[in-house]
C-alpha cells in the first residue's frame, strides 16, 4: 500500500470510485432514470416553493395523522422498489433457460432476492402497518396524539433513514447477496467480505430503533390514553390487535437488534459468535434470528386481523360476531408466536421430540386464527353486506388466505417439511399468506380510512381493476410455484436446466405483470381521486356508517381531533351515539394544549444515516464524529424546554361551529 | 368530537386523561429500609458461604447462591420498583409476568434446540476419527 491509498483510506475507508457499480449497464441506467426523477422532483418541489410547507407542515410534525400518512407514503414508495426487484427475478427466471444465462449475473440477482425481501418486510410491510396503527389508533380511542408525539416523529425517521441506507446500496457499493436473514457462514466476514452485508446490518439496526420506539408509544398511548368509560373489552378490535402487535414488537425486536450485534462484532472486530470454527455456532444465529422472526409475521397480520374486523362488522352494518373470542384470539396469537420458531429450520437436524414439539405448536396457533374466520364470516351471515372496495378486499383476503393458512399448516408437519423446505412451494406459502393476508389488508384500510384522511373517497372505478388484477395476478404468479415447489424446485436458483419447467415460470412471470398492472390501477386510483376530489368529497366525516369514534371527527379530523374527551358507553362507541341521538358540543370550548412540531426527529435520523454510512464502509473518523453529533444533539434537544402551544379557546370554537354548520347543511340537503 | 362529551373535562393536551390510575405506588422511608436491610443480609449470607466455606460440596453451595440472587430479585422488584398487584393498575405485574413468560420460552427453547443441534449436527471426537 502507498502512502497516497493510506491517506486515501484514513479518509475515506473502503470506498472508492470502483464502488460505484459502473460496470452494470443495469445499475447505470436505472441510476440515470432515479437521478432525472429525482431532479425533476426537487426542481418542481422549489419551483413551487414547498420546501418550507414540507419542512414547517409534514417533515417536522409530531400531529400523529400526519406521522402515519408519511409512514404509508414511506412503504408505497419502497413498494415500488421492492416490486421492481420481483419483476426482475420473474423475468430472469422466465428466460434463463436452455443454456441462457438470463440477463443478471449471480453477483447481481443474489442481491436482488435478498433486497426483495428485506424491503417487503422492513420497508413496505412495517411502514404500512404501522402507519395505519398511527393514524387510526388515537382516533379509536379517543385521544388527541400519542403519548409521546416527538417520539413518534423520531420514530418516523429513523425507519426512513434505514430505507435510505438500503437505497443507497443499490448505487454506492452493493447490497448483501445472502437472503432476507442473513445467515452465517455466508454473512460472515469470510464469504461475504464487502460491504453488502454491513449496509444489511445498519440499514436494519437504525430502522430497529424506529420501530422499537413506536412500539413503546402506542402501547402507552393504548394503555393510558383511552378515552373515559372504553375499558379493555371495550376498545375497537383494531386497537386490540395494535395493542397485541406492539407487545409483539417490544419483546422480540431486541433480540433481533442483538442478533444482528453479535453478527456485527463477528464481522468488525473478529469475535467468533456465529463462525464455522473457534467454537461459533451458526445455527445458534438462525435459532435467535427467527425468535424474532417468527412473531415479526404476527406483528405483520394482527393489526390486518383488526383492520379486517373493522372492515366487516361496518360494511356487514352490525356488531363483530364474537368480539370476546376475537379478543382472547389475538392474545393467543400473541402467546403462541413465541412458540413456533423452530418450524422455520425442522431441517437443521433436531431430534424427533423437538420437532413434533414445534410441529404441533404450529398446527395449534391455526385454531385461533381459525376462529377469527369464523368470527369474520358469522358476521357476514344474514347481514345486509355493502361490497365497497373494502368489502372486496376482505372477501379477497379470507379466500386467499385460507388456502395460504392451510398451506402452512401442511408445511408445519416435520416429515412433509423434510420435502419441501427451501423450495417454491414455501415461497408460494408465504406469498399466500403475506399478499393475501397483509398487502390485501393494506389495500382494504386504505380504502376505508382513506376518507377519514383527506375528505374524500378513492375513486370505485380505477379501485375495482386494481381489485381484480392483483387477485387475479396474485393467482396466477404463486400456482405455478406450488406446483413446481411440489416437484422439487428450489427457492432462489438464477438459472435451470430442465426445460420442462419454463412454461411454469412464464407463467408466474404473467402474473406478475397483472400484478403490475394493479399496481398501476391503483396509482392511477390515487391521481384520479385526487384530481376528482371535490366530486368524491365527503363531508359527513362519515361516509361508511362507521361504528368506531375516528368516524365522529370531521374529514380531515381538526389537529387536536376531539375539542372535548368522548365518553365511551359501549363496544361501538359511536355507533351508539349515533343511535342514542348525542349532541355536538356547542360551547364552552377551551384553549387545547398541543405539542410544537420540531426538527430534532429529522435531524437525529439524518445524523444517524451519516454515521451508518460511515461504518459501512469503515470510515471510522466519519463514524466517531457523527456519532458524537448525535448525542450532543439529543441532548441539547432536552433543553428545548419550549414544546407546547395552546390552540386558543376562540379558534377550537370557530372550527366546531364551522363544522357544525357543514353538519347542519348536509342535514338540510337530505331532508 | 360530536356527541356525548364529558363536559367540562377540559384537560390538556391528552397525555393527562387516563382513567385507570390503579394508585401510583411510591416507596415510603419504611420500604427503603426493609430493602436495603434484607439486600445486605442476602447478599451478606453468599458472601459468607464462599468466604468460610462452611459448605464442602461447591455445586451445593453454588445453588444456594443462586436461590438468594433469585430471592434478592424478588427484594429489589417489591421494594425499589414498588412492584405489586396493583401498581399502574395491574399493568405492571401484567408486563413482568409477560416478560417473564417470553424470557422462560427463550431461554429454555434455545437451550433445548441447542442441544439438539450440537448433539445431532456437530462432528464429536470418536466421528472425526472414523473418518476416511
Amino acid at each position: 500500500m502507498t502512502s497516497q491509498d493510506q491517506h486515501w483510506s484514513m479518509l475515506f475507508g473502503r470506498l472508492s470510485l470502483e464502488s460505484l457499480p459502473l460496470h452494470e449497464p443495469i445499475i447505470v441506467a436505472t441510476f440515470a432514470a432515479v437521478a432525472l426523477g429525482g431532479a425533476a422532483l426537487v426542481g418542481a418541489l422549489t419551483w413551487f416553493r414547498l420546501w418550507g410547507y414540507l419542512w414547517r407542515e409534514w417533515f417536522t410534525s409530531v400531529d400523529h395523522k400526519k406521522i402515519g400518512i408519511m409512514y404509508m407514503v414511506l412503504g408505497l414508495v419502497m413498494f415500488l422498489r421492492g416490486f421492481a426487484d420481483a419483476v426482475m427475478m420473474r423475468i430472469q427466471q422466465a428466460i434463463a433457460f436452455n443454456g441462457s444465462e438470463g440477463y443478471l449475473n449471480s453477483h447481481h440477482y443474489d442481491q436482488v432476492f435478498t433486497a426483495h425481501g428485506v424491503i417487503m418486510i422492513f420497508f413496505v410491510a412495517m411502514p404500512f402497518v404501522t402507519g395505519l396503527m398511527n393514524y387510526v389508533v388515537p382516533l379509536q380511542i379517543g385521544a388527541r396524539d400519542v403519548s409521546f408525539p416527538f417520539l413518534n416523529n423520531f420514530s418516523f425517521w429513523m425507519t426512513t433513514a434505514g430505507a435510505v441506507l438500503v437505497m443507497a446500496s443499490l448505487f454506492v457499493g452493493e447490497f448483501a447477496q445472502t437472503g432476507w436473514l442473513a445467515y452465517p457462514p455466508l454473512s460472515g466476514i469470510a464469504y461475504s467480505p464487502g460491504v453488502g452485508v454491513d449496509y444489511y446490518i445498519w440499514a436494519l439496526q437504525i430502522a430497529g430503533v424506529g420501530t422499537t420506539l413506536s412500539g413503546i408509544n402506542l402501547i402507552a398511548t393504548i394503555v393510558k390514553m383511552r378515552a373515559p368509560g372504553m375499558t379493555m373489552m371495550r376498545m375497537p378490535v383494531f386497537t386490540w390487535t395494535s395493542l397485541c402487535t406492539n407487545v409483539l414488537i417490544v419483546a422480540s425486536f431486541p433480540v433481533l437488534t442483538a442478533v444482528l450485534a453479535l453478527l456485527s462484532l463477528d464481522r468488525y472486530v473478529g469475535t467468533n459468535f456465529f463462525t464455522n470454527d473457534f467454537g461459533g455456532s451458526p445455527m445458534m444465529y438462525v435459532n435467535l434470528i427467527w425468535i424474532w422472526g417468527h412473531p415479526e409475521v404476527y406483528i405483520l397480520i394482527l393489526p390486518i386481523f383488526g383492520v379486517f374486523s373493522e372492515v366487516t362488522a361496518t360494511f356487514c352494518g352490525k356488531r363483530l360476531f364474537g368480539y370476546s373470542s376475537m379478543v382472547y384470539a389475538t392474545v393467543v396469537i400473541t402467546i403462541l408466536s413465541y412458540l413456533v420458531w423452530l418450524h422455520h429450520f425442522f431441517t437443521m437436524g433436531s431430534g424427533a421430540s423437538v420437532n413434533s414439539f414445534f410441529g404441533i405448536t404450529t398446527m395449534v396457533i391455526s385454531i385461533p386464527t381459525g376462529a377469527k374466520l369464523f368470527n369474520w364470516l358469522f358476521t357476514m351471515y344474514r347481514a345486509r353486506i355493502r361490497f365497497d372496495l373494502p368489502m372486496m378486499w376482505t372477501v379477497a383476503f379470507m379466500l386467499t388466505f385460507v388456502i395460504g393458512g392451510m398451506t402452512g399448516v401442511l408445511l408445519a408437519v416435520p416429515p412433509a417439511d423434510f420435502v419441501l423446505h427451501n423450495s417454491l412451494f414455501l415461497i408460494a406459502h408465504f406469498h399466500n399468506v403475506i399478499i393475501g393476508g397483509v398487502v390485501f389488508g393494506v389495500f382494504a384500510a386504505i380504502n376505508y380510512w382513506w376518507p377519514k384522511a383527506f375528505g374524500f373517497r378513492l375513486d370505485p372505478f380505477w379501485g375495482k381493476i386494481s381489485f381484480w388484477c392483483w387477485v387475479v395476478g396474485f393467482w396466477l404468479a404463486f400456482t405455478p410455484l406450488y406446483v413446481m415447489g411440489l416437484m422439487g424446485v428450489t427457492r432462489r436458483l438464477r438459472v435451470f436446466d430442465d426445460p420442462s419447467l419454463q412454461i411454469w415460470f412464464v407463467i408466474a412471470a404473467i402474473g406478475a405483470g397483472l400484478i403490475a398492472c394493479g399496481i398501476a390501477a391503483m396509482l392511477i386510483q390515487y391521481a384520479v381521486s385526487i384530481i376528482r376530489r371535490d366530486q368524491l368529497r365527503d363531508e359527513s366525516g362519515d361516509p361508511w356508517n362507521g361504528r368506531t369514534l375516528e368516524w365522529a371527527t370531521s374529514s380531515p379530523p381538526p389537529n387536536y381531533n376531539f375539542a372535548f374527551t368522548p365518553v365511551v358507553h359501549d363496544l361501538d362507541a359511536w355507533d351508539e351515539m349515533k343511535r342514542a341521538g348525542a349532541p355536538r358540543p356547542a360551547g364552552n370550548f377551551r384553549a387545547i394544549h398541543m405539542p410544537k412540531n420540531t426538527g430534532a426527529g429529522i435531524i437525529l435520523a439524518g445524523i444517524s444515516t451519516v454515521c451508518g454510512f460511515a461504518l459501512i464502509w469503515h470510515i471510522w473518523w466519519l463514524a466517531g464524529v457523527s456519532l458524537a453529533a448525535l448525542l450532543i444533539t439529543a441532548i441539547a434537544h432536552t433543553f428545548n424546554y419550549a414544546r407546547d402551544f395552546h390552540i386558543p379557546a376562540e379558534t377550537v370554537a370557530e372550527t366546531e361551529a364551522e363544522r357544525a354548520r357543514q353538519l347542519a347543511a348536509l342535514k338540510g340537503a337530505a331532508a | 368530537m360530536s356527541a356525548a362529551h364529558e363536559q367540562g373535562a377540559g384537560h390538556g393536551h391528552g397525555h393527562d386523561h387516563g382513567h385507570d390510575h390503579g394508585g401510583e405506588a411510591h416507596g415510603t422511608m419504611r420500604d427503603y429500609v426493609w430493602g436495603f436491610v434484607l439486600s445486605v443480609i442476602l447478599t451478606a449470607i453468599p458472601f459468607w458461604l464462599v468466604m468460610a466455606g462452611p459448605i464442602a460440596d461447591k455445586s451445593v453451595t453454588g445453588l444456594i447462591i443462586t436461590a438468594f440472587a433469585a430471592i434478592q430479585i424478588v427484594v429489589h422488584m417489591i421494594f425499589f420498583l414498588h412492584m405489586n398487584a396493583r401498581a399502574e393498575g395491574g399493568w405492571n405485574m401484567l408486563a413482568l409476568i409477560f416478560t417473564i413468560v417470553i424470557v422462560v420460552i427463550v431461554l429454555t427453547g434455545s437451550l433445548w434446540v441447542m442441544y439438539h443441534l450440537n448433539a445431532n449436527m456437530m462432528p464429536q471426537s470418536h466421528q472425526m476419527d472414523s473418518l476416511p
